[in-house]
């Protein structure tokens, strides 16, 4: 099959690609850009670990076409730490309030409550975790995923957020 | 899992995407959000040769509504359709099905046009479309013609839509102005297709029930209208015998089969009362 030609801003910096078109976005970001925070953990578009932003959007990487992506702006997890190096408020929220345990559901949880704090600055409990249902954590709970993204909610608002992690 | 290799096409306008349909054949197919299509490709229980990426057509994207018709655009996305005003404004029903489709990752991609092209009984919009009597706008490369909803599935994976055809838009009547509705879905957990779900549409006037529809989702092998079930509340209040007689005769087009969510028997039974429930909601929220 002739390759495609793709290009697209992945984290800020522009990539250009000869790509099969069969080849999923997560396989592109993973081996062809070496960006393996993006994490493939079922790979049937359930669990919310290849979560990627997309043009302001959450998705699966596992179920989008690279090729579907072409002229796209991307932001993975690597994209996520401010420009200085330090911690998003995110990243800073999943470390304070316990977070994560394995770690593997994390980049999709991030990226994911990252484009939903941009929709809803403030959220509440029940939209946190609707919000996040398309991601599965197999290991912390999520008593304290729910907390380290209000964490993060009122750390971008400007405001701290009172309560311990469980 | 890595699908099979194809050539992939992005056309720009509708007609470009009928004519490429038309050249390539039965080896092509149409992707939208691919939120079906691509888990399919994975398994290799889809091959297409062709992909017909029609997410780039413009015209096939928005919301009007035109007097008393709202026209959705085939790839209108879940997400899109539930930020419309417009849409959810003139028929509620649409947000709260909306909602309980997948998760909010599938929902930013997967689309409207596809949801209802798809043809697997699990999706959940076929049976709100015939709740709302829409009309499904398809166009091939001969022309464009317009199919019912009440009126398009035949089968799993059998749809009214010809080889070459796509669908271009949804309309369909706004219904009127304080009129019931809801969409109940029992699933084992949430982003889960519906182990039965009911969806019901109806007008009060002096207290009594005095136009109903009601549809079925995942309960048989298409979405199914349920007539006799409608017509069993009309001129009712929703009293208990015609809530029993609406659920008896839901029950009686019900053909669901037995699956990792539960057997035959006991989705019919719990289909039943996502009929009633669907009927005792629409009806607090109906006016008149
Ligand atoms: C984890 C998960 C959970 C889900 N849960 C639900 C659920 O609870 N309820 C539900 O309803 N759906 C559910 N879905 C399916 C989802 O809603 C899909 O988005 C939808 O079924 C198909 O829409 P799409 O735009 O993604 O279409 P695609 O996957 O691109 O296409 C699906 C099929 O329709 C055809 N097609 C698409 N658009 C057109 C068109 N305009 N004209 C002609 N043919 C077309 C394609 O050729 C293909 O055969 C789920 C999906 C996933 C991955
Ligand atoms: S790997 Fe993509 S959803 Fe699980
Ligand atoms: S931290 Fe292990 S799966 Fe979530």
């Amino acid at each position: 099959m002739a390759k495609a030609h793709v290009k697209m801003t992945v984290n800020g910096k522009e990539v250009e690609s000869l790509v099969e078109p069969r080849t999923l976005l997560i396989h592109y970001l993973r081996e062809h850009l070496n960006l393996t925070g993006p994490h493939i953990g079922c790979d049937t578009t359930h669990c919310g670990a290849c979560t990627i932003d997309m043009d302001g959007k959450s998705v699966k990487s596992c179920t989008v076409f690279t090729v579907q992506a072409e002229g796209a702006s991307i932001t993975t997890i690597e994209g996520m730490a401010n420009p200085d190096g330090s911690l998003h408020a995110l990243q800073e929220g999943f470390r304070i309030m316990h977070g994560l345990q394995c770690g593997f559901c994390t980049p999709g949880m991030i990226m994911r409550a990252h484009r939903l704090l941009q929709e809803i600055p403030n959220p509440s409990e029940d939209q946190i975790r609707f919000g996040i249902a398309g991601n599965l954590c197999r290991c912390t709970g999520y008593q304290n995923i729910v907390k380290a993204i209000q964490y993060a909610a009122a750390k971008l608002r400007g405001e701290t957020f009172a309560e311990a992690a469980e | 899992m890595i699908p099979g290799p194809f050539s992939y096409h992005r056309p720009k306008s509708i007609s470009e995407a009928t004519g490429l349909l038309a050249d390539l054949g039965e080896q092509s197919r149409v992707l939208a959000g691919g939120q079906s299509l691509i888990p399919m490709m994975k398994l290799r229980l889809a091959a297409p040769e062709h992909l017909i990426d029609i997410g780039a057509i413009a015209e096939l994207k928005g919301v009007q509504r035109k007097g008393s018709t709202l026209v959705i655009g085939a790839t209108t996305t879940q997400h899109e359709l539930q930020q419309s005003k417009v849409a959810t404004d003139a028929a509620p029903i649409l947000l709260e099905a909306s909602l309980l489709i997948a998760d909010p990752q599938v929902r930013y991609v997967g689309t409207l046009g596809g949801n209802v092209a798809n043809g697997d009984p699990g999706n959940d919009m076929p049976a709100v479309m015939m709740c709302l009597d829409a009309t499904y706008r398809l166009t091939g490369s001969g022309g464009s013609r317009s199919v019912k909803a009440r009126d398009f599935y035949q089968g799993t994976y059998v749809t009214a839509l010809k080889p070459g055809e796509i669908v271009t838009a949804i309309e369909m009547p706004v219904p009127p102005a304080g009129h019931g509705w809801a969409y109940e879905k029992l699933k084992r957990k949430i982003g889960d297709y519906a182990t039965a779900a009911a969806g019901a549409v109806l007008t009060v006037s002096r207290g009594k029930v005095a136009t109903c529809t009601i549809a079925l989702s995942n309960l048989s092998d298409t979405a199914v209208l349920a007539t006799d079930a409608a017509k069993a509340v009309i001129g009712t209040a929703l009293e208990k015998p015609a809530v029993e007689a609406a659920m008896k005769a839901a029950r009686a087009v019900m053909s669901p089969a037995s699956d990792t969510r539960g057997t035959s028997d006991y989705r019919i039974h719990v289909g039943g009362i996502m009929v009633e429930r669907a009927l005792k909601k629409a009806f607090s929220r109906a006016k008149g």
